[in-house]
């Protein structure tokens, strides 16, 4: 099972590595983090996707609690929130196939950003589940190469996970 | 003006730091500079690695944080293995160490090494010092970290630069503010309900006291809590010294080391009553099969030592002597006459009578003899090994301490650790006790006690085998001895002794032991007793 975890942190150097030492060394699977500066640029917000069962991620929770400049875990639940994720995907392609993938590209909402003589970058941003169909419609085309950023979520809602509680 | 280094001084001085443990070099030598001007007195370790130890055995023994020092590269590496043990017990230091300069960081240059990210997995939080000027602040929010939540060692990693700038004034801060940092201590008030309705409703119930129970200062409540309801106590090897050893309620330690009629009292439990303990593997090797039998109350500063070995069906995260408190205040609990008389019958009948074996000290019975020697706060410093085991189960104490390596088991503890602890309490008799294996990582801390008047008494059980592992090895691996034997690669200990001014003897039997033990506490300063052990004598 995936869990979704948003974790405003301090944004210092360093910060980075405590988080993900702390995976690697508890033998926590991680399947995505994403990380960036917040409203408050003293602070920023990773996203990190885990791959684990209930007493995997109330761990992952309470080890990244016990990080100093760790402000505020939340793990998001389910259907409660939005996540997306921003994918570069580089197609090859001749000019005789070119239709084809502009057709899938359109069809998918995905833009096209490069045009090159056997190739076409496409820029797509969803869900993860959507982003697997994308890549599974061109993969006959010939995927060369592709750049995700890992999943980004917020809630759903007015409700704001910044203040520091505990 | 006044430079970083004489800051670093001055951080210490208002935190009531009175004595260091280091060893210099290069990196740090602003810092050693400015300690010559402060009342602080340094205690110059013979290796860094137990500088750290002799920390711990200091913060232990008088709850004021231990400070460490080292310089950078090497020193700063060998301070590793001292702050994991001091991490893996939840002991509050502070570490120092020099750093090449900041403009030089990254390059390899001589005697750089990454102490912060080293330190990472072992230590509570690091700082790698940018500015003179953050100085008064880190160190501030750094004792603040120690020793407060659940306690542990924080290292502060200061360039040499940083040591030489200068600042115009020196102004440390009233209090450190952290945003992610602000630890519970008061437990629930419906988690502690919710506790004392299922206590009101067991039959067997157990309290298992840990480490926490001890560096929180709960042992007051916790000894009052069991004599109100009679509910039996047993102890982690991290919670010896929480009842005294004799007191009715209270069994010994548990786990595969442990005392018999702990474990029995554990797995016929219908609750378990967890303070400060972390259930360690040694201590319980399969939490499974006692929650198939008992409800578990756990209740830990940390609240992710909840659940994490075994499942709590009351979690309490707190300050465990305030919780504790909370739990005696409220409770109308007592413990069945029946429950009572099975735990009593247990205690007398799952004692076993260790063996003697003809010509060598028999352990289990001098300590105990020993312990009715000592004044009742005399502090008891094991290793780790077999002489680890005999100290746990027969050290008899009533308000003294008992200091070990408790997680990380680090070898050569004792008398570094001992150190420390006679620094902190010079009225108090403190025995450091070792095993020839582990007298020889740290035998070079006879430097230490000598130059420094340091009035420890060691006992080293000498069997010129590694004993603990030559065990283990009788008991898996077909007796085949694959490095455990010392034989004559265990040095004349007297001889070592004498070469440091330290007055020293040996026995080979108990009365001898005990005729040398009382001579040792009589003698002022330090003294060496080595005992020897026969190799087939059992750690338990």
């Amino acid at each position: 099972m995936k869990y979704t975890l948003s974790v405003l942190v301090e944004n210092h150097p360093g910060v980075l590595s405590k988080v993900s030492g702390l995976f690697s060394r508890r033998g926590f699977n991680i399947d995505s983090l994403a990380v960036g500066i917040t409203e408050d640029s003293n602070i920023s917000r990773m996203t990190i996707v885990v791959d684990g069962d209930e007493y995997v991620v109330e761990q992952v929770e309470k080890q990244l609690n016990k990080v100093i400049p760790v402000i505020k875990v939340k793990t998001l639940p389910e259907g409660e929130y939005i996540s997306r994720e921003l994918s570069l995907i580089k197609v090859g392609c001749n000019t005789k196939q070119r239709p084809d993938v502009m057709k899938i590209a359109e069809l998918m909402q995905a833009r096209i950003v490069d045009v090159a003589a056997t190739s076409l970058t496409l820029e797509f941003t969803d869900t993860i589940e959507r982003t697997e169909t994308l890549v599974s419609l061109l993969k006959p085309y010939g995927v060369r190469e592709i750049v995700r950023t890992g999943t980004v979520a917020i809630e759903k809602g007015a409700g704001i996970a910044r203040k520091a509680t505990n | 003006m006044i430079n970083g280094a004489q800051i670093m001084v001055k951080c210490l001085e208002n935190e009531g730091v009175s004595v260091v443990f280091g060893y210099p070099g290069a990196a740090i030598c602003p810092f050693y500079d400015a300690l010559m001007d402060s009342s602080i007195r340094h205690i110059l370790v013979r290796q860094e690695q137990n500088a750290a130890h002799a920390a711990s055995g200091y913060t232990r023994s008088c709850g004021k944080p231990g400070v460490c020092i080292a310089t950078s590269g090497p020193g700063a590496t060998n301070l590793i293995t001292g702050l994991a043990t001091a991490y893996m017990d939840s002991i509050p230091l502070i570490a120092l160490t020099g750093q090449v300069r900041s403009d030089l960081l990254g390059r390899d240059v001589f005697q750089e090494a990454d102490i912060t990210g080293s330190c990472e997995p072992f230590i509570k939080h690091s700082y790698l010092v940018k500015s003179t000027a953050d100085l008064p602040c880190i160190f501030k929010e750094a004792f603040h970290i120690a020793t407060t939540g659940r306690p542990g060692p924080v290292l502060i990693d200061i360039p040499i630069d940083i040591q030489q700038g200068e600042l115009e004034r020196f102004v440390y801060p009233e209090k450190a503010e952290i945003i992610g940092y602000k630890p519970r201590t008061q437990g629930h008030p419906l988690q502690i309900k919710r506790a004392l309705e299922m206590i009101q409703k067991s039959q067997r119930p157990v309290i298992c006291a840990g480490g926490g129970v001890l560096s929180s200062g709960g042992k007051r409540d916790l000894v009052a809590f069991a004599e109100k309801t009679g509910i039996p106590v047993v102890s982690t090897m991290m919670g010896i010294g929480v009842m005294p050893s004799e007191h009715p309620l209270y069994l010994g330690m548990l786990g595969s080391h442990g005392v018999p009629a702990a474990n029995r009292a554990i797995h016929n439990a219908d609750l378990l009553i967890l303070c400060g303990a972390r259930v360690g593997d040694r201590a319980v090797a399969s939490p499974d099969q006692i929650t198939e039998k008992a409800n578990v109350i756990h209740i830990d500063i940390d609240p992710a030592e909840i659940g994490k070995n075994m499942k709590a069906h009351i979690p309490i995260v707190g300050n465990v002597r305030l919780v504790l408190g909370n739990l005696h205040e409220k409770t109308t609990y007592h413990v069945s006459e029946q429950w009572t008389a099975d735990v009593q019958e247990w205690k007398v009948s799952l004692k076993k009578q260790p063996k003697r074996f003809e010509g060598y000290v028999e352990p289990c019975s001098f300590i105990h003899n020993l312990s009715a020697l000592l004044q009742p706060k005399a502090i008891w410093v094991a290793d780790v090994g077999q002489n680890q085991i005999w100290s746990a189960n027969h050290f008899v104490t009533t308000a003294g301490r008992f200091l070990t390596s408790g997680g990380m088991g680090t070898m050569g503890y004792s008398i570094p650790a001992a150190v420390g602890a006679k620094l902190a309490r010079p009225t108090r008799q403190v025995l450091a006790v070792c095993g020839d294996g582990s007298f020889q990582m740290s035998m070079n801390e006879l430097g230490t006690i000598a130059q420094n008047h340091i009035g420890v008494k060691i006992i080293v059980m000498r069997n010129t085998r590694l004993g603990m592992v030559r065990e283990l090895q009788d008991n898996l691996y077909g007796g085949r001895h694959s490095g455990t034997i010392l034989d004559n690669g265990t040095p004349d200990i007297i001889k070592i002794a004498q070469a440091y001014h330290i007055p020293a003897t040996m026995a080979s039997s108990n009365e001898e032991a005990m005729k040398a033990a009382k001579n040792m506490l009589e003698t002022e300063g330090a003294y060496l007793l080595v005992c020897n052990v026969s190799p087939e004598n059992p750690s338990k």
